[in-house]
């Protein structure tokens, strides 16, 4: 099955959202993150989600999971590119992602890595 | 008095089914002329509820119907599940019930997304969720 | 039944006559009042009305417009009410367009009718009925299209009376004036979250100099439109909380979640502007 790419960039981790999740791609891309944290020492990860045009409530447990897990190994997980519609949404739903900060995009993302971890 | 302007159904068994129906929900939502946010909501939803039925009720169907009232246009959709069931229905729509995981979170956020909800099930014989939105 | 038969067949008997005289009708009604429309459009439309009235004749149901048969009749006289809305018409006289069909179809139920007064009686109440309905539809109808209208004149003013305002690269300030409602809210929500986007801004500063009052529900679209903000990776000042505002704030028990506040939007501008690194000296 497929996987999902995890990009290295400098000490932080970069991935990128684009298709419709499935609870076997979750899955996978939580252990593929976690051991690749680990095995590159990653301070940061970034998930940017600028092509979902969507994030539902296991959208958002997963994102969710993986910032928690993330910060277990000692790295710090911002939440990037949201669609305005999305945001929107989200919060109508009720899931207000505490405990994962975000960005507007990958750029600002790093630089908010950057600033935390001087 | 709401027409149906057309209708359909759609099967909910696998992962893959749930993706073809937010795909499904989302150009309808597109054909009635919805708002992006309002697309949005409907199609994020269905995504709630297809998963509910799919986790928790054993797989379903979901029937959808294209509706039109005088100058108003709409979406209606029928979540079926021939699962479990739901013992304490008004339990389960609190929102503290399940912590933010699973059938709790999904049916209470679903409803307030959209403009008509109704949730109707049988212990040992199933779950019907409908919900509707309308431009 | 000899309902069906009558109507239908002398309407496709007498066509040119029905429409002529019909013509003459509307033409008298449509250009008096508030508004005007074309004779070769009136004619059109006159034409088009006839064709899909004589289909649905001919199924057979004249007693009730509300079948499928009558879909199509129905349609039209939405799509006239929706333009005649437009082009300045009352549904009165959007309605005249109908009801000035009697007076041509009852002569020509008449001259049909042979002289047979008990014929013509009957012939001439399921016209009326039928008429009588369609005519009444369309009056509903012109309604809908106005409020269509109107709607959407509110959500035009809802939109401009709720500016995003760039302070300074990387700063938008949304002036927020008068109540605050869930309508308003998405509203503000939509246009300031894309707003955000387009000009890639980090702050934002809601100010509610502008609103009343305060309650439990104001508060809930105000944290509404932080918390997306923040999804989103904005950050976000709220500025002209007046005393009585921070009170109510207080005993409401409402937990503003961090965000912070500021008297003015000269306070709130100072700080977004520390925030983003940018000093401002004075010569």
């Amino acid at each position: 099955m497929d996987r999902i790419p995890i990009l290295r960039m400098g000490e932080f981790l970069l991935v990128t959202l684009q298709v419709d999740m499935h609870d076997q791609l979750a899955l996978r891309l939580q252990d593929d993150l976690t051991h690749m944290i680990q095995a590159k020492s990653a301070k940061g990860v970034l998930i940017d989600i600028s092509a979902l045009e969507m994030v539902d409530s296991f959208m958002g447990r997963m994102i969710g999971d993986i910032s928690g897990m993330a910060r277990i190994l000692d790295a710090r997980t911002v939440l990037v590119g949201m669609q305005p519609a999305v945001a929107i949404t989200l919060v109508e739903l009720g899931l207000s992602l505490p405990g994962v900060d975000t960005a507007l995009n990958v750029e600002r993302g790093v630089q908010l890595l950057k600033r935390a971890l001087a | 008095m709401a027409t149906v302007c057309s209708a359909g159904e759609l099967p909910i068994k696998s992962q893959q089914d749930i993706v073809l129906g937010r795909q499904a929900v989302r150009r309808m939502a597109q054909q009635q002329g919805f708002s992006l946010v309002d697309q949005t909501k409907l199609v994020t939803a269905a995504s709630e509820l297809a998963r509910n039925a799919l986790t928790y009720g054993g797989g379903g169907e979901l029937k959808w119907e294209m509706l039109v009232d005088g100058a108003k246009r709409g979406v209606r959709l029928v979540f079926e599940d021939h699962g479990p069931g739901i013992a304490d229905i008004e339990q389960a729509m609190t929102d503290g019930w399940t912590s933010g995981h699973g059938l709790g979170l999904g049916l209470t956020g679903a409803r307030r997304l959209v403009n008509e909800f109704e949730l109707q099930s049988t212990v040992g014989v199933g779950t019907r969720v409908t919900i509707a939105r309308w431009k | 039944m000899s309902d069906r038969v009558s109507i239908s067949a002398i309407l496709q008997r007498r066509r040119g006559q029905i429409q002529a005289e019909w013509m003459e009708q509307l033409a008298t009604a449509s250009s008096s009042k508030s508004g005007h429309v074309a004779r070769e459009e009136l004619r059109r439309q006159a034409d088009d009305f006839l064709k899909v009235f004589n289909e649905a004749l001919d199924s057979g149901r004249v007693t009730d417009i509300s079948g499928a048969e009558w879909a199509e009749v129905r349609h039209f006289l939405e799509e006239l009410s929706r333009q005649r809305v437009l082009a300045g018409f009352a549904a009165d006289e959007t309605a005249a367009f109908i009801f000035s069909l009697k007076k041509p179809l009852f002569e020509a139920l008449k001259q049909e009718a042979l002289g047979d007064p008990q014929r013509f009686a009957e012939d001439a109440w399921s016209a009326t009925v039928l008429l009588d309905q369609l005519g009444l539809y369309t009056v509903k109808s012109s309604q809908r299209a106005r409020e269509e209208v109107i709607n959407r004149q509110q959500q035009e003013l809802l939109e401009l009376s709720t500016p995003v305002v760039k302070l300074w690269d990387g700063i938008l300030a949304l002036p927020m004036i008068g109540t605050l409602d869930s309508a308003r809210t998405q509203i503000v929500m939509e246009s300031l979250l894309q707003k955000i986007v387009d000009t890639e801004s980090q702050i934002a500063i809601l100010d509610i100099t502008g609103v009343p009052t305060v309650d439990t529900l104001v508060a809930q679209h105000l944290l509404k439109t932080v918390t997306a903000l923040r999804l989103m990776g904005a950050e976000c000042i709220i500025s002209g909380v007046r005393p009585q505002i921070a009170q109510t704030i207080v005993h409401l028990g409402v937990d503003l979640q961090g965000v912070i506040t500021k008297a003015s939007l000269a306070d709130a501008l100072a700080l977004a502007m520390k925030r983003i690194g940018v000093s401002v000296t004075r010569e």
